[in-house]
């Protein structure tokens, strides 16, 4: 086995000076600090622009008069790789499905976004949104009233026909 | 128009016990606000913004720095040696301030009662008490190291001492200069023979301000001689275990070292409070608070006020604050030296150029005195042109590669090894 040693060109003591390089990086760095173009995004005020296939915080989406569209098929929790979906279903007087229970656990999700593809009726989605500290654990469990009063834009999952989401 | 003497009595007690309070206090600002500076100015440099949220424009930060160190829980290492270890820090924030008080910061100001000489402690040592007493500061670092019990800390005190003592002497040296110019240790006295030389001295020692500012770097610890500390080697050197408020004082002492450093080269070289022109000089001569002198040799009295004391105290923290600009800006644009470069530059540049230096320039300083020529501005421009004739010489001749070289710039040093054989297989270990 042969290892090679890469050996620099270096420029010799004759050509080498201290004084010269700290000086030219010192003008250096004196032009970016008087620069007033900076890298920094204030946070809180200036927000990121999320792309379209960001993929956060879940939002369930609801029918005109307030019901939420899910029919309680059971596709998301068995698609779900995480097993973050509780899901339990019930029928009304017309024979309509619906969820009695349906719950989101915030801190297993991987966001994977699997539940709004396998969704039929376009239900549930995951969301352009990434805010979502709370003070207690037990908070992260979103409900089904709080998925349905979610109200940031949904996630454009990925199109075939559209592969740059264009 | 009111008498021109000095204070005397009670009063001169309740404004030394007011100049104390004042100045002091003013200090520990400065120092709270060099570290937001160090930390707004390190991010302008890196085309960033830098803490703006506690406060208008960041200014609370310190506060809030200093209320989160006061509360974090205070570690004692438990095979550390316990009263160096406490005693460590002490010994270090201790000399960074008291090294203040023989700093003049102002014109004196008239008073009803007198007039105020605006230093806390016009000492006749001056100059001796500063290097006596920043001397004092490698205690603390080098205690603190050992008393930790923990290798890189003790690392870190190791090399604080090496190198603050090795420094300290081209220190001394380049003071030495100085001294020879202005005739006297007193640092009012000092500024006086700026004022009277009609030239601050940064032009007729240049190498000596160069030499000052380049041992001052490595006294305070501060990058491209941040050896004891080293992050990137030794963890953070000496105060590893350091935590809360005795790491704040770590913090002080350095950040006090800084800011009397930078009070002193604009003290030794740009004319303390000084600004140009005769308006503002004044010195005790004979009991009289004189401006100068007639071409006669009879002695202009002086006309202190207070918007000149305001002025030149603001002088004063103008030529300050750029100093300590200068600090932070080189610590965020130089890389660290090696160990053995550090070595180089203070026992093998410094010290023999600062001795040459010196001697050239007290050859210089007898035979201006022989000619005759008067302490003025054409003596202080003869020195000047000798003095610059020596920076160019050693700029030439030491920083061609012999200052500071990279290992493989040095032909005898250079790693010749292009490849290296070894046996296609290696036997296993049963």
């Amino acid at each position: 086995m042969t290892i090679s040693v890469k050996v620099m060109a270096r420029p010799g003591p004759e050509k080498t000076s201290y004084l010269r390089a700290a000086l030219s990086g010192m003008a250096l760095t004196f032009r970016h600090m008087i620069n007033p173009a900076k890298v920094t995004q204030q946070y809180p005020e200036e927000q990121t622009d999320l792309h379209p296939r960001w993929r956060g915080t879940h939002r369930m989406e609801v029918h005109a008069d307030g019901r939420p569209k899910c029919v309680a098929c059971g596709l998301c929790p068995t698609v779900c790789p995480a097993n973050c979906i509780r899901l339990v279903g019930g029928e009304d007087d017309q024979g309509n499905r619906y969820p009695v229970v349906y719950e989101i656990d915030e801190f297993r999700c991987i966001f994977c976004g699997m539940c709004q593809e396998v969704c039929p009726v376009e239900a549930i989605h995951v969301g352009q949104h990434f805010e979502n500290a709370e003070y207690k654990r037990d908070r992260f469990v979103y409900d089904l009233d709080r998925l349905m009063e979610q109200d940031h834009p949904v996630t454009n999952l990925w199109d075939p026909s559209d592969p740059r989401s264009e | 128009m009111e008498a021109l003497h000095p204070i005397t009595g009670i009063p001169a007690l309740v404004a030394m016990v007011l100049k104390i309070l004042v100045f002091f206090t003013i200090l520990l600002l400065v120092i709270a606000y060099t570290t937001l500076a160090e930390r707004r100015v390190a991010a302008w440099i890196q085309d960033r913004i830098g803490p703006n949220r506690v406060g208008p424009f960041g200014l609370l930060q310190p506060i809030a720095d200093g209320i989160k160190n006061i509360l974090k829980e205070e570690t004692l290492p438990a095979t550390s040696a316990k009263l160096y270890f406490l005693l460590g820090p002490v010994l270090t924030v201790g000399p960074a301030l008291v090294l203040f008080a023989v700093i003049p910061f102002a014109a004196p100001l008239p008073t009803p009662w007198g007039v105020v000489d605006m230093v806390v402690a016009d000492v006749p040592i001056g100059i001796l008490y500063i290097l006596a007493i920043s001397s004092l500061a490698v205690y603390g670092i080098v205690l603190g190291g050992w008393a930790s019990n923990n290798k890189y800390a003790f690392l870190g005190g190791l090399r604080a001492s090496a190198q603050m003592v090795s420094y300290e002497v081209a220190l001394g040296l380049s003071v030495v200069a100085v001294l020879m110019l202005a005739g006297n240790v007193t640092l009012t006295q000092v500024i006086w023979q700026q004022q009277q030389l009609h030239l601050w001295f940064v032009l007729p020692l240049s190498l000596a301000f160069i030499f000052f500012i380049t041992s001052a770097f490595a006294e305070s610890n501060r990058l491209p001689f941040d050896m004891p500390e080293a992050e990137s080697e030794l963890v953070t050197g000496y105060h590893t275990e350091y935590s809360a408020m005795s790491y704040a004082m770590y913090m002080m002492g350095e950040f006090g070292h800084m800011a009397t450093a930078s009070a002193l080269m604009a003290t030794l070289f740009f004319g303390g409070w000084d600004l140009p022109g005769a308006w503002d000089n004044a010195f005790w001569y004979q009991g009289q608070l004189i401006s100068g002198f007639a071409a006669d040799g009879s002695a202009i009295l002086a006309h202190p006020a207070v918007w000149k004391t305001l002025v030149t105290f603001a002088a004063f923290g103008l030529k300050t604050a750029f100093f300590l600009l200068v600090y932070i800006w080189v610590r965020w644009t130089l890389p660290r030296f090696r160990y053995d470069q550090v070595m180089s530059l203070g026992w093998k540049v410094l010290l023999p150029t600062a001795l040459g230096y010196v001697m050239i320039m007290a050859a210089s300083m007898l035979v201006l005195d022989e000619l005759g020529v008067r302490y003025g501005l054409l003596y202080g421009l003869a020195l000047t042109a000798v003095s610059l004739i020596c920076t160019v010489a050693f700029v030439f001749f030491f920083d061609r590669g012999r200052t500071i070289t990279g290992a493989g710039a040095q032909p005898g040093q250079k790693v010749e090894i292009k490849s290296i054989s070894r046996p296609a297989s290696v036997p296993a270990a049963d």
